[in-house]
């Protein structure tokens, strides 16, 4: 699947150029110009989270610390990259995790995968195996019995394959 | 659908114990066309639920950002022995479910 | 599920190893550096390594776990269809062969030539004509699912056992074919699966390592591919990578190439279901 932004980026160019040419006037562009016009660098990592994380949350403050995502700083393919998120609690019933969030912000869909655990997990871990549209920073969310948010990130630079496969 | 199901050998009484699944499921993400150009439809195993002996113990939401043939780890605590019973579904509505008894020792 | 780039490694290295007639010569893995077609005895990488050996110590891992490595998925289900009763007379693999440990060594020898029909077979072959002669039952397609999972179950039973194939007598015009193919160039990028697997094992292609081009490990789980997929498919992903035209699955190309592989790969532990990038 392909991103949207770069694909929206190229279709305002073309836009762009169908517009000049219609009107049969040849932009003349102010040195400098041209350089606004190439695509530009991708967000910094991690930048989409200002949105989706109080989406996650419905508002409520997070504060990073207690969560502990584990994923390969390499991974050998955006189809299946291997995680686990492990959260700092004692998991009694008057104090547990209520439930883990996995975010992606440059996958089509943020939320990669949302748990409810409860003080009968035992133990406030999740592991599983994610697909990650290009490298990003991942983010998990843990919802307290008290209320409270915590988040823990991770790096990914997603590795891409040597030969395209047609099979 | 085939499913693959590991808990440990010993489980012992309110100890936490992992649960390892896997499910033979492609985890269609909806973005992707088939030879004529057309959309593949989404089709995900959207919900996993484990419950023991009735009592739901774990409930996950999975999107599209699931790899395919989804693995999943979790724990849970068994206070007595019982049955753990693993169930989902994906978005054509087809469901499964395996249950796996379990033997506690003290 | 990632934005494809329009160039690929294989495009940008293409130059450096289609040179490799000079860049190459007496390099450092004892391959066919020159080019010409190779003696057998010069034929086979030294020292010979597994598959797996040139994947990714995450994916080793991955094909070590039992339970994690996804291959499992099919061979489960392929356990499952060996006792489905098929066909009018309802029978299944197990009512001929017993208990599927009966199977043990048999992937190992394979492609072999049907003696009936003296066509070659690979192990999908056979599965496919013991489905369609003795079981009576619907033809298993090539490369579908039921089929990729019985013959990831037959192939499990060998797991660990060496590759035995014949090139003698019957086989011997196959194998021949299937080593001039092999050293053969083809497509855009005019590459033969030697210029890869014989001359440049061992060297970087973009993130990956390139491999000897052992199938040890068929059918594979590919992260790629998402799923399990056969030999022959990995020769058509290859075919595609230089540009050339892929040949249709079952076709007598792939079959004989299979068996110089086979030949090539004699003596490495069989490890279905592989694992890889």
């Amino acid at each position: 699947m392909v991103a949207d932004s770069p694909m929206k980026g190229r279709r305002r160019h073309l836009l762009a150029l169908a517009l000049a040419g219609g009107s049969g006037v040849v932009p003349v562009l102010p040195p400098g110009a041209a350089q606004a016009q190439m695509p530009t660098a991708p967000p910094p990592l991690g930048s989409g989270y200002a949105l989706l994380v109080p989406k996650a949350t419905q508002g409520a403050p997070v504060r990073a610390g207690r969560v502990t995502v584990d994923a390969p700083a390499l991974a050998d393919n955006g189809h299946s990259v291997p995680v686990r998120i492990v959260v700092q609690s004692a998991m009694r019933p008057d104090d547990h995790v209520r439930s883990i969030t996995l975010l992606s912000d440059r996958n089509p869909r943020p939320v990669i995968v949302k748990a409810w655990l409860g003080p009968r997990a035992g133990r406030a871990e999740l592991s599983t195996r994610i697909r990650l549209n290009g490298t990003q920073r991942i983010l998990a969310l843990a919802e307290m019995s008290d209320g409270s948010w915590w988040s823990g990130q991770a790096d990914v630079v997603v590795t891409e394959s040597a030969c395209l496969d047609g099979s | 659908m085939v499913v693959r199901v590991r808990i440990p050998d010993i489980v012992r009484r309110g100890q936490p114990f992992d649960v390892r699944i896997a499910i033979q499921h492609v985890m269609e993400t909806g973005y992707r066309l088939d030879h004529s150009g057309r959309t593949i439809a989404r089709n995900v195993i959207h919900t996993l639920v484990a419950r023991y002996d009735g009592v739901e113990v774990y409930r996950a939401e999975l999107g599209s950002g699931i790899a395919a043939n989804p693995y999943l780890q979790f724990w849970i605590t068994a206070p007595a022995s019982g049955v753990l019973e693993l169930s989902w579904v994906d978005d054509a509505g087809v469901a499964g479910s395996e249950r796996v008894p379990v033997t506690v020792r003290d | 599920m990632r934005a494809r780039p329009v160039a690929c490694w294989l495009l940008a290295a293409v130059v450096a190893i289609a040179g490799c007639t000079v860049v190459d010569a007496g390099g450092d893995n004892g391959g066919d550096a020159g080019g010409t077609l190779a003696t057998a005895a010069q034929a086979r990488p030294r020292p010979l390594q597994q598959g797996s050996a040139f994947a990714p110590a995450s994916l080793r891992a991955l094909q070590a776990d039992e339970f994690e490595n996804p291959g499992m998925l099919w061979v489960a289900r392929g356990a499952k269809l060996w006792q489905q009763a098929e066909g009018p007379d309802a029978r299944s693999c197990a009512s001929c062969h017993g208990d599927a440990r009966s199977m043990r060594g048999a992937a190992t020898r394979y492609p072999q030539v049907d003696r009936a029909s003296g066509r070659l077979l690979n192990l999908d072959g056979r599965i496919m004509q013991c489905r369609s002669e003795r079981q009576k039952a619907e033809p298993l397609a090539w490369e579908s699912e039921p089929l990729l999972a019985l013959g990831a179950y037959v192939a499990f039973q060998s797991q660990g056992l060496p590759l035995r194939p014949s090139i003698d007598g019957v086989a011997r015009p196959f194998f021949e074919r299937g080593r001039d193919r092999y050293q053969q160039r083809v497509g855009q990028m005019n590459l033969s699966c030697s210029q890869c697997h014989d001359s440049n094992w061992g060297r970087q292609l973009g993130p990956e390592t390139i491999s000897q081009g052992h199938g040890t490990g068929y059918p594979v789980y590919r992260l790629e591919w998402q799923g399990a997929g056969s030999l022959q498919r990995r020769l058509r992903s290859c075919l595609s990578g230089v540009r050339a035209e892929m040949f249709p699955y079952g076709a007598q190309e792939h079959l004989e190439l299979e068996l110089y592989l086979a030949w090539r790969a004699e003596g490495l532990a069989l490890e279905a279901p592989g694992v890889r990038r």
